[in-house]
């Protein structure tokens, strides 16, 4: 499809606007519009089926729209392949952690470092100096620092979800999407990647689906209440809560 | 700890070596060279076995045409050597003197427009890696671009090696058709016949063999092979890791695919010949099932697989004519059923442990072939 971006520009770093996505008639996601600034922290809530992980597909570029646009620093992202929407800044997390269990950690964390791209590009690639110290600040980060020579498959799973966090900081996206980022964690490993996630998405915007009310509060500046592939209501924590219609359709539960 | 790039560690190059004083000093020494020229022979599938271990083994992708490439590469070099051997003196009882035999016999008159350049060896050298290459890369675009894989991929390919096949038969005036390109002479006038000649070509064969193994050892040892694990785990990820996931397939498809080229290219050499009775679907299917013997796994159990299901066939069909293709299936669903990973994966569980002073190797190495194959 060509994407219907709109002439004016604009300042936000991620415009969706009139998005709308149709499996066989059932419009997942439908005429969604929200904006999310520089730097801000959004976290999409939402009942079952509600779209959440449909609108992150979207704008990474893992499924294709029907209608609408998805601008990112005033480019359209709709018409980009998977690759080129990474290259433009947009990182995104799975919801089950999606890591590659055939290599190493350390292996795994090097292929997420940008560069070497192309097959020339990554015919040509040493392992440098610079590269190294990058790898091991960031398994430092996700509490990862013993286990870089451990295969990937042999991981927990909550070691599995930070070296997947591991992965997109190595990335640097300037749009980070986290899917989840706390579900299936035991209590400790919970605790340990809030305070992960709270030192991670300084300088960088965030776009976070997430279940965990307490979570949520911590780190939101902003929510956004998906229901039927609608916005239900957006604003802060506290005016989103006290929303009669987000209470009945999910709160209430 | 050092995590530098190393090509080889001291095992692997102990490997390496063990197989260079195999091929260049055991074979020729126990040979006769009837037998010498057969191995040979056997080698020239190691090409492709080799190129399969880089496609399958390490990026996933399964392709039952490779005799598409083997033969395009064998019939390139059979184009220039035919050429050489229909000299105007040598084919002077034919209407149409200095044309090679079989476009006579079809009552093709003149030497069609994309013969003319295999009159000329450095651009036969080059045809041969990049005629199949390029064709290679055409599949590769049309179906990775498109993200056809797993079982589609392996069932275009075997079409492909079918289509070939048929449309080299059918078109018997340009292509010798069913008998193929016989009565190869001289190359570059150095007649290729002679034992002598064999000899050396079996060397040939065997260095280049060498220079695509130290090839296949360099990609997946660096960036690529580790993108090809992590494409065979997790194609997805790959793409959000920012990577165009269809050029590395492209890329690693055409590698395999010049490999078997050059195979093919040398098996005409060797054995005189090229037909399309050698490069078809079951040929193909022999392949992948060198491949699979050897390990998929592994670029020098691919050389020793192509060597003992040649050398099985070989024997086999000596000993048992009637049954020697049971005998071949027998082979085949035993390594499936009781050495997924091949002779590799037997070194690598049995073996290796009992070598001193080597680590064992981190858990979780093998896995079924079945899956493998289902990706």
């Amino acid at each position: 499809m060509t994407p219907d971006t709109p002439s004016y520009a604009t300042d936000f770093l991620l415009a969706v606007e009139r998005l709308t996505v149709s499996f066989d008639g059932f419009k997942a996601v439908n005429d969604l519009s929200f904006y999310v600034d520089q730097d801000e922290i959004r976290v999409i809530i939402g009942p079952n089926g509600a779209g959440k992980t449909t609108v992150l597909d979207l704008i990474c570029g893992r499924t294709r729209a029907t209608s609408g646009s998805v601008r990112f620093k005033n480019q359209e992202l709709l018409s980009m392949r998977e690759d080129q929407i990474v290259h433009a800044g947009v990182g995104r997390k799975f919801q089950t952690p999606s890591i590659y269990d055939g290599l190493s950690v350390f292996e795994n964390l090097e292929l997420s470092y940008p560069g070497g791209y192309t097959v020339i590009g990554a015919l040509a690639y040493k392992r440098s100096a610079e590269v190294m110290t990058r790898i091991e600040e960031v398994a430092e980060l996700v509490f990862l620092s013993d286990l870089l020579d451990v295969r990937a498959s042999s991981l927990s799973h909550g070691q599995k979800q930070w070296l997947e966090i591991g992965m997109l900081l190595i990335q640097d996206p300037q749009l980070l999407m986290l899917d989840e980022p706390v579900a299936g964690m035991s209590v400790a490993e919970r605790k340990k990647t809030a305070e992960l996630l709270n030192s991670i998405i300084k300088d960088r915007s965030v776009l976070v689906i997430e279940h965990d009310m307490n979570f949520v509060k911590d780190i939101a500046h902003k929510v956004t209440v998906l229901h039927q592939g609608k916005v239900l209501a957006e604003g802060s924590m506290e005016k989103v809560q006290s929303d009669p219609r987000v209470i009945e359709v999910y709160l209430g539960h | 700890m050092t995590r530098q790039y190393r090509l080889f560690t001291l095992e692997e190059a102990v490997n390496f070596a063990l197989l260079a004083l195999l091929i260049f000093v055991i074979l020729p020494a126990m040979l006769d060279p009837f037998r010498l020229n057969l191995f040979g022979k056997y080698l020239t599938y190691a090409f492709v076995a080799v190129g399969l271990v880089l496609c399958w083994g390490a990026g996933g992708i399964l392709s039952l045409g490779q005799g598409v490439f083997f033969g395009l590469g064998g019939y390139c070099m059979a184009m220039f050597l035919k050429l050489e051997a229909s000299t105007p003196e040598a084919t002077a009882i034919q209407s149409t003197p200095g044309i090679p035999d079989f476009m006579d016999w079809n009552r093709v008159t003149e030497l069609p427009w994309w013969w003319e350049p295999f009159q000329s060896l450095p651009f036969t050298l080059v045809a041969i890696v990049a005629v199949p290459s390029a064709f290679a890369f055409v599949i590769g675009l049309a179906m990775f671009t498109r993200r056809v894989g797993g079982v589609y991929f392996a069932i275009i390919t075997q079409a492909i090696a079918a289509i070939l096949t048929i449309l080299i038969i059918g078109q018997q005036g340009y292509t010798g058709g069913v008998n193929g390109m016989t009565d190869l002479r001289t190359l570059a006038g150095w007649d290729i016949r002679p034992d002598s000649a064999k000899l050396v070509l079996y060397f040939v064969n065997g260095a280049l063999l060498f220079l695509c193994l130290l090839a296949g050892q360099w990609v997946r040892k660096g960036k690529v092979g580790r993108l090809l694990v992590a494409m065979r785990d997790q194609e997805d990820r790959v793409r959000f890791s920012g990577y165009n996931v269809a050029n590395f397939k492209i890329f690693v498809f055409c590698l395999g695919a010049a490999f078997a080229a050059i195979g093919g290219a040398m098996f005409t050499l060797q054995v005189g010949f090229m037909s399309p009775t050698l490069i078809g679907i079951v040929p193909s299917i022999m392949m992948v099932i060198m491949c699979a013997v050897g390990g998929r796994h592994s670029l020098l159990g691919a050389v020793y697989g192509a060597l003992i299901v040649n050398g099985a066939q070989t024997f086999f069909s000596e000993q048992m004519p009637e049954l020697w293709l049971f005998a071949m299936g027998a082979l085949f669903i035993s390594v499936v059923m009781f050495f997924p990973t091949g002779l590799a994966g037997l070194y690598e569980d049995h073996i290796r442990p009992r070598l001193p002073g080597l680590r064992p190797r981190r858990p979780g190495r093998a896995e079924p072939i079945a899956t493998a194959a289902a990706e």
